[in-house]
């Protein structure tokens, strides 16, 4: 136990003494979760949306291939994606393995299915007849979509913040694309494993604390924007 | 007409995927059902028949463990449960108490822990080499020196790519020394850490065209999938010295002492010896490691 206390005292030192490379572990961990988080909103929002707004033979299998997705231990995408990316991979020419980059595609992938899965279940709870009666009532297909997410943004902003803490906790794509190269691919979850094996465990902690405070402030960040919707909702 | 805009919610996929998921389980019940094949000896049942040994990511990663361990445990009854980390945190567990007996190979920071206590009985069980590996371009021109230290001289002075463990490893702490000896202290954007394991830095050094220090066994385990070709071998100061510890029960009295015996008497008996001996000869053409029951380090060369 006072391992744990250790641990804080060492995160709260290292904050507030401004530690160059724990700033730039940190900095790393949210650029690459966040371009990540963000390309999977790209991707998955307006998918998820086309998929539950559309009726074809085969969806039930397609989603629950989708929802299988949502499960993909991140180990396995980043091994994937390392025989992609290495130099006798098929795109071993771009040179992008261990580099931040490769690190963004593999969580782009682990958090891509997450979006879609939650997304779909976002619009599918709405009631089906609102975008009837929203097309009915003359609006584009474009504009209804549009309202239809208004509708559903409680829902679309968990989705986000899934997709997002499926990613900046995750370590063993990280790991195994970006190669944990100090100054250059280590985010926070693989320099807590390197401090791990190094036997530090106050650092270790610590920085575990760093990564919980960094998930709780993004998290706080949109869960203000979720719940300030709601009641300017309320009051009309 | 087709149901255009999705009205009512009936899922088609429903029954057939309840089919298939009573098709898996029915599997997974049959399966676990079969497979309980006793043997006809059963081992003796020792009182606390698990051992938990901490070794170094090389006994591991090179498949030695895997040939060795399955004869003790049928021997012995006991259950290893190998904890394959840094040397660093090997030693780590042993002080915290959380590990039963050590396989490790960091000399200095051994001895550092015996004089401490905390580990008891250390005993030579083997060696095996270091290398300096790189890529066959060979951009630092060291192919064939004898000194590592001056080919890690010439590597820091042509600015090509060197891939450090930086995880407190016995390979790193190894690597750190020829630094000290050359007085350098390493830095800069030829010089990465990559924190991970030896088979996981080769193949980033193989990936980045660098060079890096590693043990012999890891490197020809290896071989067939790093481009990178052995530049340096011979010296004297490379060589890899594992030693077996049991970890000391009047520090933590709740650690399998006689596990641990048991299991250091298993690595240094003629048998076991003979074996380490052999391991690696069928797949590489040469021994992994060579096997030094009885010797000590004077007997190696190491003052």
């Amino acid at each position: 136990m006072e391992l744990l206390w250790d641990g804080i005292k060492e995160a709260f030192f290292l904050i507030v003494s401004g530690d160059q490379e724990i700033w730039a572990i940190t900095w790393l961990t949210l650029k690459v979760s966040g371009v990540a988080t963000a390309i999977s909103l790209l991707i998955g929002l307006p998918l998820g949306t086309w998929l539950a707004l559309r009726d074809f033979t085969g969806r039930g299998c397609l989603f629950s291939f989708i929802n299988t997705g949502m499960a993909f231990p991140p180990v396995v995408v980043g091994l994937w994606v390392s025989i992609f990316l290495w130099r006798n991979g098929p795109f071993g020419d771009l040179g992008l393995i261990y580099t931040p980059t490769a690190m963004v595609i593999a969580q782009i992938i682990i958090a891509t299915p997450i979006v879609i899965g939650l997304t779909i279940a976002a619009l599918q709870q709405l009631n089906p007849y609102l975008r009837i009666q929203l097309l009915g009532l003359g609006a584009s297909r474009l504009q209804a979509t549009f309202a239809l997410w208004r509708e559903s943004r409680l829902l679309l902003l968990a989705a986000l913040m899934a997709g997002f803490g499926s990613i900046i906790s995750e370590v063993g794509a990280s790991m195994m694309v970006g190669g944990n190269i100090k100054d250059q691919t280590r985010v926070l979850t693989t320099a807590i494993v390197l401090e791990t094996s190094r036997g530090r465990f106050t650092v270790a902690i610590a920085l575990g604390f760093i990564l919980l405070l960094l998930a709780y402030l993004v998290n706080f960040g949109l869960t203000v924007v979720q719940q300030r919707t709601t009641r300017s909702k309320d009051i009309q | 007409m087709k149901n255009q805009y999705n009205l009512n919610h009936k899922d088609t996929g429903k029954p057939f995927t309840f089919k298939i998921l009573i098709f898996v389980i029915a599997v997974i019940i049959l399966t676990s059902c079969s497979g309980t094949n006793q043997s006809e000896n059963p081992p003796p049942q020792p009182e606390n028949d698990q051992i938990i040994l901490a070794t170094t990511t090389s006994t591991q990663d090179s498949g030695l463990l895997d040939f060795l361990l399955p004869d003790f445990q049928a021997q012995s009854g006991y259950l290893v449960k190998t904890i394959a980390v840094g040397t660093g945190k090997a030693l780590k567990m042993a002080e915290d108490g959380n590990a039963d007996v050590l396989l490790v190979h960091a000399p200095a920071a051994e001895q550092e822990l015996v004089g401490k206590g905390y580990a008891i009985d250390r005993q030579l069980v083997m060696h095996n080499d270091f290398v300096i590996i790189g890529p066959p371009e060979d951009p630092a021109g060291i192919k064939g020196l004898t000194s590592a230290t001056e080919a890690m001289m010439k590597i820091m002075n042509s600015n090509s790519v060197f891939l450090s463990r930086g995880d407190d490893s016995g390979t790193h702490k190894k690597e750190i020394a020829f630094w000290n000896d050359l007085g350098e202290v390493p830095g800069g954007d030829w010089y990465l850490e990559s924190g991970q394991g030896m088979g996981a830095t080769l193949r980033i050094a193989s990936e980045k065209g660098g060079y890096t220090l590693t043990d012999r066994a890891t490197f020809l385990a290896n071989q067939d999938i790093v481009d990178s070709k052995v530049m340096v071998e011979g010296d004297s100061r490379l060589l890899n010295i594992y030693h077996v510890m049991v970890v000391n029960p009047e520090k933590w009295p709740q650690v399998n002492y006689p596990g641990a015996q048991d299991f250091a008497a298993f690595l240094l008996a003629a048998d076991t010896q003979a074996k380490i001996g052999s391991f690696g000869i069928d797949r590489f053409g040469q021994p992994l490691f060579t096997p030094d029951g009885g010797k000590t380090e004077q007997d190696l060369g190491i003052k």
